[in-house]
């Protein structure tokens, strides 16, 4: 009887992976989870506090006020990119020379740095000097974003819409582009209206873009920091304190980090949550 | 439905800047009877599916008109054509279910719901897919779409003409049999125009009552498959129908009948002696034969194809192939043959001439 002698020896070639893996995401994880059930003044010593900060995070107002702003912007950013990413798609030429002129000045927002935009915005909204902001004030508009809550979530959401669109335009447009010519004469053919041919070709074409499409603008921006922090900072007040601005406060400001730990997962979890429930729902359309 | 015309029809698509417009179909006149069963037969890039769009008004030709009834509608919009159309790939519509798809066309032209289900079901009916309506339509296998794509075309009553555009590429060959017996069978029960594109040649010829054999964007021949076969009139036409296609030899000519590599031959159809141009012969694999005495040939290759032998002779520098019985011995020695003077033509820039030629 020949005996199978094992060799364990090829796991050693995972290993790097697992370091890897372990270093940059499960450590700093863990490390989250640690502080979230425990209370630590210094020096390493830690007392056990269970469920206590995840307790107080959801109860507490601050956290609600913070979530609701941050699904107020959401809702509204992904109301308007959506709609107007998928307009300018179907508006952009689909051959010629211009194809290449549209597609550079679709992609040159997407390519500046955020914190970058932050400030450009924030100087051409200034009311005094900036661009923006002095002549909406000249225009008879009473504009101030650093003092007046509306003025500052027009600001963010139109920074944010500036921004972003272009992602969802270059998504859309890919999926238009990928429809064959035959689905637009069967249609002529047929007697559709334009409405009908985008209610039926087009947008159906562009469901698989446009669900990858509304997954990363809704991520992106429902982790939106950078931006609004350089151009309002939060404020005035409270007003455009969004989760991530809110968690960076209680983490680094008020260096709470149980508070912040449980926090982190809380809005870890949300974000997971509705991705999930979001893309389950497409593709159980798709299936049917 | 109405009788549909060509009058003068060319069109070019726009060229690339700065060069001259290539036709993609040059100069058509061509009239397409009421009812008749008709199959468009030509190569890739021969103008076929140039000429089904301009009828359908996809595409508005650069010179010429389009007559529906002697009614000029050549600038008219698709809508206003009455026209259905199939395209060589299925288009159906993803999210709709079948119904809703064979529903499409006529809602899009405000038919009453109940008129509608009851159009929808009949065509259905017709095409076996009665028993799937309610599934979605992306959920079909190739066959079943582009039965969902026929029927759109078939469940307008109005239509003046149905236009396919090699509707059976992508199906089994199977089941090709079966849907294109499906169409024969409702061209004779609903009697509509119908207009098949395809470079098939049985295809063409077991569809249609009337084959139009396009070639370099001109229709070369319009007639039905045993006129195709028996009298091509133009060498494409020859070569282009039957397999193996017409022998096309040069030949000089001698009081009206052709010489080929000096021999006299005869034809039943003599040319007018001061013919000038490229001359040729055309003859069916057919209709030659082996004889004692002939044109002297070498035996370049037999290939057994059950039925018969296809067998490749060489006079010169010429090749021939010939058509021969499955029990006929091939001469071993000295081989020669014959060509039957009754199907032979002569052919002067690729345009038969003689008798009932051009």
């Amino acid at each position: 009887m020949v005996r199978k002698s094992t060799n364990q020896k090829a796991w050693l070639l995972v290993v790097p992976v697992l370091l890897l893996v372990a270093f940059n995401a499960f450590i700093p994880l863990m490390t989250v989870v640690n502080y979230s059930l425990q209370e630590t003044f210094g020096d390493n010593v830690f007392f056990w506090e269970g469920v206590t900060w995840f307790e107080a995070v959801l109860r507490s107002e601050r956290f609600h006020a913070s979530l609701l702003r941050q699904l107020m912007f959401t809702g509204m950013i992904l109301a308007i990119e959506i709609p107007l990413g998928i307009a300018v798609a179907l508006s952009m030429p689909r051959k010629g020379p211009w194809v290449s002129v549209c597609l550079v000045l679709m992609a040159l927002p997407l390519l500046i740095p955020w914190n970058v935009v932050g400030a450009m915005w924030n100087i051409f909204a200034l009311p005094d000097i900036g661009l923006l902001g002095y002549s909406l004030n000249s225009m008879g508009f009473d504009y101030n974003f650093t003092q007046q809550p509306v003025s500052a979530w027009m600001t963010t959401v139109l920074m944010d819409v500036w921004h972003w669109t272009s992602l969802v335009v270059l998504l859309c447009y890919a999926g238009v582009c990928s429809i064959p010519d035959a689905y637009y004469q069967a249609a002529r053919i047929d007697g559709a209206s334009s409405w009908a041919v985008f209610r039926y070709i087009q947008l159906p074409k562009m469901k698989r873009v446009l669900t990858i499409a509304i997954l990363l603008r809704f991520m992106d921006s429902f982790m939106i920091y950078t931006e609004p922090f350089v151009l309002t900072g939060g404020g005035p007040g409270n007003t455009t304190t969004f989760l991530s601005i809110d968690l960076v406060k209680i983490a680094l400001g008020q260096f709470d980090l149980g508070p912040a730990a449980a926090m982190s997962l809380i809005y870890f979890l949300i974000v997971l949550l509705i991705c999930w429930v979001f893309y389950t729902v497409m593709m159980r359309n798709e299936e049917q | 439905m109405s009788r549909i015309e060509f009058r003068n029809v060319r069109h070019a698509y726009p060229p690339p800047p700065g060069q001259a417009p290539v036709y993609a179909l040059k100069e058509v006149s061509q009239v397409w009877e009421d009812g008749g069963a008709y199959a468009l037969l030509g190569p890739s890039g021969c103008g076929k599916t140039t000429l089904l769009n301009i009828i359908s008004g996809l595409l508005t030709p650069s010179e010429g008109s389009i007559l529906f009834d002697d009614n000029e509608i050549t600038q008219r919009p698709t809508a206003d054509r009455h026209i259905a159309q199939v395209f060589q790939f299925p288009v159906v519509y993803d999210t709709m279910s079948v119904f809703d798809n064979l529903a499409f066309p006529l809602r899009n032209r405000g038919m009453p719901e109940s008129q509608v289900q009851a159009r929808v079901i009949e065509i259905a009916e017709m095409l076996d897919l009665s028993d799937r309506l309610k599934h979605r339509a992306s959920g079909l296998s190739a066959d079943g779409k582009q039965k969902i794509s026929l029927g759109r075309g078939l469940v307008r009553e109005d239509v003046n003409a149905i236009l396919f555009d090699e509707p059976l590429t992508v199906i089994d060959p199977h089941l090709k049999w079966q849907l294109r017996s499906k169409l024969k069978e409702l061209h004779q029960q609903i009697g509509v125009t119908m207009i098949y594109v395809t470079h098939d040649q049985v295809e063409a010829l077991t569809f249609a009552d009337k084959v139009v054999v396009m070639h370099d964007g001109g229709v070369v021949q319009v007639g039905t498959p045993v006129e195709l076969f028996s009298r091509p009139r133009h060498t494409f036409v020859g070569y282009f129908i039957g397999s193996p296609g017409m022998n096309v030899l040069p030949c000089r000519l001698d009081n009206g009948q052709p010489v080929f590599a000096n021999n006299l031959l005869s034809s039943g159809y003599p040319a007018d002696t001061d013919l000038s141009g490229k001359l040729e012969i055309g003859i069916r694999p057919e209709f030659v034969h082996f004889a004692s005495q002939g044109i002297p040939v070498a035996i370049e290759k037999v290939e057994d194809l059950g039925r018969y032998q296809v067998v490749t002779v060489k006079h010169e520098t010429e090749q021939i192939k010939m058509i021969v019985a499955e029990d006929q011995l091939i001469p071993s020695e000295n081989p020669q043959i014959q060509f039957d003077p009754e199907n032979l033509r002569i052919y002067c820039d690729d345009w038969a001439v003689g008798a009932d030629g051009a």
